[in-house]
């Protein structure tokens, strides 16, 4: 960083005042931006307590639904591939909404139920209220993960956009504000010196007409001091005979 | 292209073992398109690993899927794709299986706010 690094301008009081009001909306904009890089922040702990408290009770839930999946086994007895075999469309989906903090827009998932139920008839025999618990169970479980996966996607875009922000508030303060500063202080003392130069010259061009006028006057003293008499016979001789003849009428 | 996507509902796509599979599938995600591609993939003992990776990124490409749940202990196979991945949609959330509790030390996401939080601490 020297002191070279500047924008490549001609130092006028034009230019002057253009980087003035760069600098003064550089300064702007790194607030704005580090207010918003403040705001995701905030955002983002929040986002990121939150997963991992999910995450945590996550583990519970599954924990659970595995235990009555085992349960469901053990009365009912292996149904693993008569589900695998029989999947047909969907019960639940999944559709996303957009979220806004601070200009930056977040998918939240949302789940919803979408047609029958593909396995109404499974444990008819027996086993029907394990398997409907264990539905109950996964179907919880599901909800869990999907309000998980939007925090998770809330996550990974705020993560991003953090980065990208804090890499221009940092861009702006330490190379676009530094580099506008020393632009005009280039300016200011390239217009110093150009109004000293100016100053000098008048003086110069004072002195100048100062020395003249002097010369002028000594050289009029000088014939004053030597020839008094005789310019002044001359002045009278001139001022009666003003050199035209008399008119006689 | 916001609206649309609300519009249309996505799916979520499971890789796990034979277990997590069934249970997801009772709780009414499962889906076979027009394709016959299941949104679902039961890894065993003998599933190679290039074949979960593949599938895996054909989940990723698929643009009906928005979540992908996958076993902790099949992610930890295939961690390089799944660390590649950083785009925000689809998700992919790892979930523990039956019989490998939840490692939250080893999971892509919390690893990468390991820099600024440990996990540990805000759980206490």
């Amino acid at each position: 960083m020297s002191g070279k690094d500047r924008l490549a301008i001609f130092p006028s009081r034009g230019a002057q005042m253009l980087m003035k009001a760069r600098l003064a909306g550089a300064q702007k904009g790194h607030g704005l931006l580090k207010k918003k890089a403040d705001a995701l922040q905030v955002r983002f702990r929040l986002i990121l307590s939150k997963i991992i408290e999910t995450k945590t009770l996550m583990g519970e839930v599954m924990k659970e639904a595995a235990f009555s999946l085992a349960e469901a086994k053990f009365t009912t007895g292996e149904f693993n591939q008569v589900v695998l075999q029989n999947v047909t469309k969907a019960q639940i989906k999944i559709r996303s909404k957009k979220d806004n903090v601070a200009g930056v827009t977040l998918p939240i998932f949302e789940s919803y139920q979408d047609g029958s139920d593909t396995y109404e008839l499974a444990g008819l025999a027996r086993g029907g209220q394990q398997l409907a618990k264990l539905k109950k169970n996964f179907q919880s479980a599901v909800k869990l993960l999907v309000e998980l996966a939007s925090l998770q996607t809330s996550f990974v875009t705020l993560d991003e956009v953090i980065k990208i922000t804090n890499r221009r508030v940092n861009a702006i303060e330490h190379v676009i504000i530094p580099r506008l500063e020393r632009t005009l202080a280039y300016i200011i003392s390239e217009l110093d010196e150009l109004e000293r130069e100016e100053f000098y010259r008048l003086k110069k061009i004072q002195d100048k007409k100062k020395i003249i006028k002097d010369k002028a006057e000594a050289k009029k003293q000088a014939l004053l001091a030597a020839g008094l008499a005789g310019q002044d016979e001359r002045d009278i001789a001139n001022l009666l005979d003003e050199g035209d003849e008399d008119l006689l009428f | 292209m916001a609206l649309h996507a609300a519009v249309k509902g996505k799916l979520i796509s499971v890789i796990g073992d034979e277990d997590t599979c069934v249970g997801f599938l009772l709780g009414g995600i499962g889906e076979i398109n027009k394709n016959r591609h299941p949104n679902f993939m039961v890894v065993d003992k003998n599933t190679a690993v290039s074949e979960i990776e593949e599938c895996f990124k054909r989940f990723v490409k698929r643009d009906d899927i928005d979540i992908i749940l996958i076993n902790q202990n099949v992610a930890e196979l295939i961690r390089h794709v799944i660390d590649a991945h950083t785009a925000p949609v689809p998700s992919v959330l790892e979930i523990p299986s039956k019989d490998h509790p939840y490692d939250a030390s080893k999971d892509s996401i919390l690893r990468r706010a390991k820099g600024m939080f440990n996990p540990d601490d805000l759980v206490r």
